[in-house]
């Protein structure tokens, strides 16, 4: 399958940042990369010929519980019609991973949320603020491990 | 009526207080009834009922109870705003658009004041609506409204040069600025009336001042500084209560006074279409009036039907459209009256 | 050396504005299209950073209908529980909503629905498409200053909100589409309720054009306004009727099938710059009447189609998802909308992500409109037709 082949391809390419792939028995078949070095797999996943992934369909934060948080990239090509998701894990005690906002400008909005809801930091991203939640809330809310604040500027939170 | 007045009274002021004060009522239950006219209106264009309910037919109080409510409202003015200004501003809209009644003839026994100047003066006096509606925009320190007030002044003062040299061709074929020599002028037959002379020149005049009086009153297509999705209310955004009713009130009063004018200049004004059969003193009134209502119909016509000009593009139309047609009007009515004598 | 003299009487500017990225320049001024704005289609503050009349920066601030929805997704009982919340996203095209969820979740559990129920799905979706856009359409005029069209959309819309409740009794928020199935089988005069829709609306569109599409002022206010060209369109992920309307012939229904929309002949309209440039925001509103038109033609086919069967037998009583993740997506009213379903194997999910294209698209809004006026940018947000609801979820 076309993912097979990517992921030899990109293994060959990059090998210090292809981690490892899940590619049999699941819906979406993915690859796993080394969180410094998304970046110029992204650049070379949309400017290569045989792949042409112009779309960043989805970037997820997840909250992979034991300690480690994460980004999953739904990757599209419409020239090409073929999908490709990527993964990357970073520990929870130090969540940076690079932006690839610089390869696709959708990344930006997403990224911003990612880092509101997840807290996962985006190093390179232009304008790494709060989205949906209000600039001055603390924490992250769709860790699982969130604990909801009693008082937000003198409001009571929970009700 | 002002012989009948001053002989019956004898007191020269208080004659002159009331020829003043016919006009105004005239103007407020005629402002009443067209806020319930447009809601219907709007209504029936929409494919819906509008007011039902309040008075027993078709919700003919509404308006009325509109007002009973604006009356109970609590006077708010924020706090950063200029008092006096904020306070003033409705009161000089209201002067604006009600002193260009001194010199509209309703009828021929009737006309506030018998200025010889008379259209020169009406050009001249509603151009204080706009000093009305920057102090509204400026007052409320509020950055749409100032964003509408200054819209609002660029419109009203470009579309000013068409609405001018439209009467102009009107004022050289009449030979008078008297409005009611220019009503005499238009008796007999409909045919007589002023949109029919000089053809084509006049017909499109009375189509650019028709136009242009639209942009002069802020209806849309025209309603930049009133525009609701964009500036939330423009200049009227801060007032309420008694304030806000007395501005929309005069929004009303300066539809009809335009709309008055087109009539008087082209239309007729107090003649009756059929020559001589119905015509006559209370007759006239009755014409006059049902002309300005024709007219005011055809605007809220236009409000329901149109969207809105960019502001852009209204200054567009205004200098690049309008002027250049007006001034071919005003010199093909020139060339004609100087070829034909 | 003297100092230099600093004048008293300079206000202190903030160093940055944040979103900016720079301090405010001696000419511009920040205006806010505030939450509480008649055109913003709901609570969004739009914070213009304006020279006179003319936009340099859109800063969009969002969140303020934030509720929370994919961290209550991780706390419901089971995949069915999630379906009303799904609902309330885009409430304007709930079905569309609820449809993407349950093709993803049977994906992820391995059900099979039967045919009756797929037909069902794909007639309630188009019904409900044919809603969003009369709203997007109707709005759209309203803010360009036409308030008639927007009457008459909703009178329109009235018609198909009578269908919808006489199949599951609600107008506006479902619960309709479940896992497995459908909640209620619909009425017995649903094909004919259908069939007479049709018949009645499509003179109505043509009435519509007549109205506002080809109204001279409304192509001057829309026409080459906020031009969004292919190439960035693509690169910002933007999809739906704003992909469609820059020239991109991309549908879903069409190049990545789901449920049975590859058993049915419908047309693909894009844009293709009659009134002014490719992109403009006179495409995208005008793809949109167009697709209404295709609707019509799915509907009336899949009524005709219409096949037996019971609605309710796939749904699953208890229900062990398998481990596993899954990211699909489907063409809602809006654009791409893409669910990632990861299960842990425990009977909730454990991670609902919602591709929001309303989110998406809106993240295009800066990009096209520096140097617009604010007349335009009130056209060019309505063009990228967005609901709240769905960017905030």
């Amino acid at each position: 399958m076309i993912q097979q082949e990517i992921h030899e391809i990109l293994a060959a390419t990059f090998p210090e940042a292809i981690l490892g792939a899940t590619l049999e028995g699941v819906h979406d078949p993915s690859v796993q990369v080394a969180p410094d070095h998304i970046v110029e797999v992204a650049r070379f996943l949309r400017d290569d010929d045989r792949f042409q992934f112009d779309t960043l369909m989805c970037l997820s934060g997840m909250d992979f519980t034991g300690g480690k948080l994460g980004v999953v990239y739904h990757l599209h090509s419409i020239a090409k019609s073929h999908k490709l998701t990527l993964k990357i894990e970073v520990p929870v005690e130090d969540p940076r991973c690079q932006s690839v906002e610089s390869v696709w400008k959708t990344a930006n909005w997403h990224e911003r949320e990612a880092y509101d809801l997840i807290g996962v930091v985006f190093d390179g991203h232009p304008d790494l603020r709060r989205i949906l939640l209000p600039y001055d809330w603390d924490g992250h809310p769709l860790r699982k491990d969130y604990q909801v604040p009693e008082f937000y500027n003198g409001m009571k939170v929970p009700y | 009526m002002k012989e009948f007045l001053l002989e019956a009274l004898s007191n020269e002021i208080l004659v002159y207080s009331l020829m003043a004060i016919v006009p105004l009522l005239w103007v407020i239950p005629f402002a009443l009834f067209a806020v319930w006219w447009e809601r219907k209106i709007s209504a029936h264009m929409q494919d819906r009922l509008g007011p039902m309910r309040t008075g027993s037919w078709h919700g003919w109080a509404q308006t009325i109870a509109d007002i009973l409510k604006l009356i109970q409202k609590e006077d708010i003015i924020a706090s950063a705003a200029d008092r006096r200004l904020f306070k003033l501003a409705p009161y000089v809209v209201f002067a604006g658009s009600y002193a260009t009644y001194a010199a509209i003839p309703f009828s021929s026994a009737y006309v506030g004041s018998e200025l010889n100047i008379g259209i020169f003066y009406i050009i001249a006096v509603s151009s204080i609506v706009v000093i009305g509606l920057l102090m509204a925009g400026w007052a409320s320190n509020n950055k749409w409204s100032l964003l509408g007030a200054m819209r609002s002044a660029a419109q009203i003062v470009s579309y000013e040069v068409p609405v001018a040299l439209s009467i102009l061709a009107v004022i050289m074929v009449a030979g008078t600025l008297d409005m009611q020599a220019i009503n005499e002028a238009q008796s007999g037959p409909f045919w007589n009336w002023f949109v029919f002379q000089k053809f084509p020149f006049l017909f499109f005049g009375a189509a650019i001042y028709i136009v242009s009086s639209l942009a002069e009153v802020n209806r849309t297509p025209f309603d930049i500084p009133e525009a609701e999705s964009e500036l939330v209310g423009g200049y009227h955004t801060e007032y309420g209560g008694m304030r806000f009713a007395l501005l929309f009130l005069s929004e009303y009063a300066n539809m009809f006074a335009v709309s008055a004018v087109a009539t008087t200049l082209f239309f007729g004004g107090w003649n009756s279409p059929l020559g001589d059969v119905l015509s006559g003193p209370w007759w006239g009134a009755f014409w006059f009036l049902s002309k300005g209502m024709a007219f005011i119909f055809v605007q809220m016509w236009l409000r329901w039907t149109l969207p809105r000009l960019r502001v852009d593009q209204l200054m567009y139309v205004a200098w690049k459209v309008m002027i250049p047609f007006s001034f071919v009007v005003m010199f093909g009515v020139g060339l004609w009256i100087m070829l034909a004598s | 050396m003297t100092e230099p003299f600093v004048h008293d009487l300079a206000p202190a500017r903030p160093p940055t504005i944040p979103g900016l990225g720079r301090p405010l320049r001696d000419h511009e001024m920040v205006i806010s299209m505030g939450p509480q704005h008649p055109s913003t289609h709901g609570v969004l503050r739009l914070e213009l950073v304006v020279d006179g009349e003319i936009v340099v920066d859109v800063i969009p601030h969002m969140g303020y209908l934030h509720r929370c929805f994919e961290k209550h997704c991780e706390h419901m009982a089971n995949y069915q529980q999630v379906i009303p919340y799904v609902d309330r996203m885009d409430y304007v095209a709930a079905m569309n909503m609820e449809f993407g969820y349950v093709v993803a979740a049977e994906k992820l559990l391995g059900i099979r629905v039967p045919e009756r129920v797929e037909y069902i799905r794909v007639i309630m979706a188009e019904l409900s498409r044919i809603v969003s856009h009369l709203i997007a359409i109707g709005t759209y005029g309203m803010d360009i200053g036409a308030f008639t069209p927007f009457l008459y959309c909703m009178r329109d819309r009235e018609h198909v909100l009578d269908i919808f409740e006489r199949a599951c009794g609600a107008r506006l928020l479902y619960n309709y589409m479940w896992v497995g199935g459908l909640s209620h089988d619909v009425p017995v005069d649903f094909a004919e309720r259908v069939k007479a829709f049709c018949r009645y609306f499509r003179p109505n569109i043509k009435e519509l054009n007549d109205l506002l599409s080809h109204n001279k002022i409304f192509i001057e206010r829309t026409a080459n306004v906020g031009v969004l060209p292919q190439e960035v369109a693509i690169n910002y992920a933007c999809s739906g009727p704003i992909l469609r309307g820059s020239g991109v012939k991309w549908d879903l229904r069409k190049n990545d099938p789901y449920s049975v929309y590859d058993r049915f002949d419908f047309d693909i309209p894009v844009g293709r710059g009659e009134h002014g440039t490719v992109g403009d925001c006179w495409d995208r509103y005008m793809v949109r009447v167009r697709e209404m038109e295709q609707c019509l033609n799915i509907i009336e086919q899949a009524v005709d189609q219409l096949p037996e069967g019971n609605v309710q037998e796939a749904i699953p009583k208890r229900v062990r998802p398998p481990k596993g993740e899954l990211y699909l997506r489907t063409e809602s009213p809006k654009g791409e909308l893409g669910y990632y379903l990861v299960s842990d194997g425990t009977p909730s999910p454990f991670r609902v992500k919602v591709k929001s294209p309303c989110f998406v698209n809106l993240s295009a809004l800066p990009a096209i409109s520096r140097g617009a006026m604010i007349a335009d940018i009130v056209a060019i947000l309505g063009s990228i037709d967005i609901v709240l609801g769905e960017v905030d979820r």
